[in-house]
């Protein structure tokens, strides 16, 4: 693996009214690896990947892609976002969503092509949804949701992605698709940095972790850190998960 | 006048024909951004829109002293913007639900507008007749030039529409994420609202202020029963509400003392029930015929895969079996089985059926049907 820092963060501060949700925080996160942020609800993990992807502006901090900020870098940078955050009664379809993802590279009033359209159908293919490509989006399963949303982030093809719990509500068949695109995302040389949730599958999934409430309590290598003694100091309670060797 | 010679003058009389004009654009236009209004859930905005052009209209007179339509809607224009960005500033800066900020600015500047009218109305000025037709409307005041304006707005409004169709759309759906891949949302949010503010100040003169956010939204709430495509919707909604507009005038033009603006909502509303009701996917009619078939396609294939597996027992699927034992089965009655015997499924002798081939296949369908993933 190289050493490249494929994001930085430095004394990154952010809140929404006076109290801050994130405090002083900083962090590398190494190109190439595949990456869980752990930590309990509402410790701040959608707003720390919203402040780095510019949606929210934080009240002290910087953030680099790269090395350069994330204006000059949108291209490399693709977003998953915590599903709940639209309204999927949208008048709209399946493939309609994940073309969503081209308009970026698009940029304004150009309409999506053939070229466009053809990507959109091999990221729905790639996760399995081929199939339901001209559903209502409401007419789909939340896991089915959850993977369109997945392709519409694969269709822009980017080298850093981001996404805010993509196995929330899936079952266990759609969990290990989910993994394994995620898995070759990181084989193909990629940095994927995921908002999860369940602790037990944290050693099996991933090999780098960050745990942050609020401000961040520690990251690195799975194997180093993921221990005991950083999950009690995360959620507060004397945590004990037995991690199987 | 009756509907009847309402229509045949229609296109002869010049008062009559520009009335009707303007309706109908004003239905089209506001159907049509009413369908943003409506899936940004900001149902409320038309109305503080509306309510919050009234003190410019006012202004307008008490500054001009003009009477004609295009200056004091100007002022009105100028208010409503002046409403609409108060409102945004007070959500993003005081961390008020946004139906309490518009509430507040539809109140404040509603209220502000009335004590100006009953201000104007107490000067010793014969100018001062006919400024509260801005509160309900006033169709028969419309002249050409009001419709030109219509027109030439909407053609703008189409252009924008069109160009930018595709930032509007990822705008409704996930703003969030349109930020990420670079657009200015606060340029596509401003661009949209800023329309709706200028279909709304259009229709002030017509409709007037109170009803006006009702030609916003009820053509658009009746087109979303229809379909579930965004161009579709926008559409549709601009001619639902391009059809109240004729209805409205024509039924209102046949009945000599209606005011034209009430009855104009009042038809775009029979447009929401009818949807409400009888969308097919989406209406109460249809999902509960779709229930009750449903139940009754359910009792009935419970009924034959029961069959089906007491068929299969035996090498001869068409053996006959005893009707007794059907009794055992919850979903089994006399109605299901002739049922199965009208779809030639089951052939009935005395007190024994039997599966026809028929209904073996369907059976075996219906298996296959069940472990087989849908489309
Ligand atoms: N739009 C907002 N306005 C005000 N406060 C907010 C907003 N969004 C989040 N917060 C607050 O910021 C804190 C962090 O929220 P955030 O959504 O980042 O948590 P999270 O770690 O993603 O939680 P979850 O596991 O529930 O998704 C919470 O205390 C939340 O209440
Ligand atoms: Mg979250």
């Amino acid at each position: 693996m190289s050493h490249k820092i494929a994001v930085q963060v430095d004394d990154l501060t952010v809140a929404y009214n006076y109290k801050p949700v994130l405090w002083d925080i900083d962090l590398e996160i190494p190109e190439g690896v595949l990456m869980a942020i752990v930590g309990p609800n509402g410790a701040g993990k959608s707003t720390l990947i919203k402040s780095i992807l510019g949606i929210l502006k934080p009240i002290a901090g910087s953030v680099s892609i790269y090395g350069k900020s994330y204006e000059k870098q949108r291209s490399l940078v693709a977003y998953v976002p915590q599903k709940g955050s639209v309204d999927w009664d949208f008048p709209t379809t399946a493939l309609d969503v994940v073309l969503m993802g081209t308009y970026g590279s698009l940029g304004w009033i150009k309409r999506p092509k053939q070229k466009q359209k053809k990507a959109a159908l091999e990221a729905l293919e790639k996760v399995g949804m081929l199939p339901f490509k001209n559903r209502q989006i409401s007419q789909l399963s939340g896991g089915q949701q959850q993977r369109i949303f997945l392709a519409r982030a694969l269709v822009q093809d980017a080298s850093i992605y981001f996404m805010d719990e993509p196995f929330q509500g899936v079952d266990a068949t759609t969990e290990i698709a989910i993994i394994n695109i995620l898995k070759e995302l990181r084989k193909a040389g990629k940095t994927v940095i995921v908002v999860h949730h369940d602790l037990q599958t944290v050693p099996e999934y991933f090999d780098w972790v960050t745990f942050l409430n609020v401000k961040k309590i520690a990251t690195g290598p799975v194997k180093d850190i993921f221990n005991d003694d950083n999950l009690t100091k995360t959620y507060g309670i004397n945590y004990k998960v037995s991690i199987q060797e | 006048m009756t509907i009847q010679e309402y229509f045949s003058l229609v296109f002869s009389d010049y008062t009559l024909r520009t009335i009707t004009l303007g309706t109908t654009i004003l239905g089209a236009v506001t159907g049509m951004l009413g369908s943003f209004a409506v899936l940004r859930k900001q149902s409320l905005l038309g109305d503080a829109i509306s309510h919050a052009a009234l003190p410019g209209i006012a202004i307008a007179f008490l500054i001009t002293g003009a009477k004609d339509s295009n200056t004091l809607l100007l002022g009105a224009l100028v208010s409503g913007l002046i409403g609409t960005f108060w409102i945004r500033g007070i959500i993003t800066k005081t961390h008020l639900k946004s139906d309490t900020a518009l509430g507040l600015i539809l109140s404040l500047f509603f209220g502000f507008g009335m004590l100006l009218l009953t201000f104007i109305q107490k000067q010793p000025n014969a100018n001062q007749a006919g400024l509260d037709k801005y509160l309900f409307g006033q169709a028969a005041t419309l002249v050409e030039s009001d419709v030109w304006m219509m027109v030439i707005v909407t053609g703008i409004c189409l252009f924008v529409l069109l160009l930018f169709w595709k930032e509007f759309k990822i705008l409704l759906f996930d703003k969030d994420y349109a930020k990420t891949l670079g657009f200015n949302t606060k340029t596509i949010d401003i661009l949209i609202t800023s329309f709706i503010v200028l279909a709304i100040v259009l229709g002030l003169q017509t409709v007037g202020v109170v009803l006006m956010s009702a030609m916003l939204l009820a053509p658009a709430a009746a087109a979303r029963q229809w379909t579930n495509s965004l161009a579709t919707m926008v559409f549709l909604a601009a001619i639902f509400g391009a059809f109240s507009g004729v209805f409205g005038t024509a039924i209102s033009a046949s009945q000599n003392n209606l005011s034209t603006g009430p009855v104009i909502v009042l038809v775009a509303a029979v447009f929401v029930f009818i949807s409400f009701v009888f969308s097919p996917s989406r209406g109460l009619l249809f999902k509960q015929i779709r229930f009750i078939k449903n139940r009754r396609d359910l009792q009935l294939h419970k009924t034959l895969s029961f069959m089906y597996d007491i068929a299969i027992t035996h090498d001869n699927i068409s053996h006959p079996h005893e009707i007794k034992i059907l009794n055992n089965f919850q979903g089994y009655t006399k109605g299901t089985l002739k049922k199965l015997v009208e779809k030639n499924y089951v052939t009935l002798d005395g007190s024994t059926w039997s599966l026809t081939n028929e209904g073996f296949e369907s059976a075996l369908n219906l298996y296959n049907q069940l472990t087989k993933n849908d489309e």
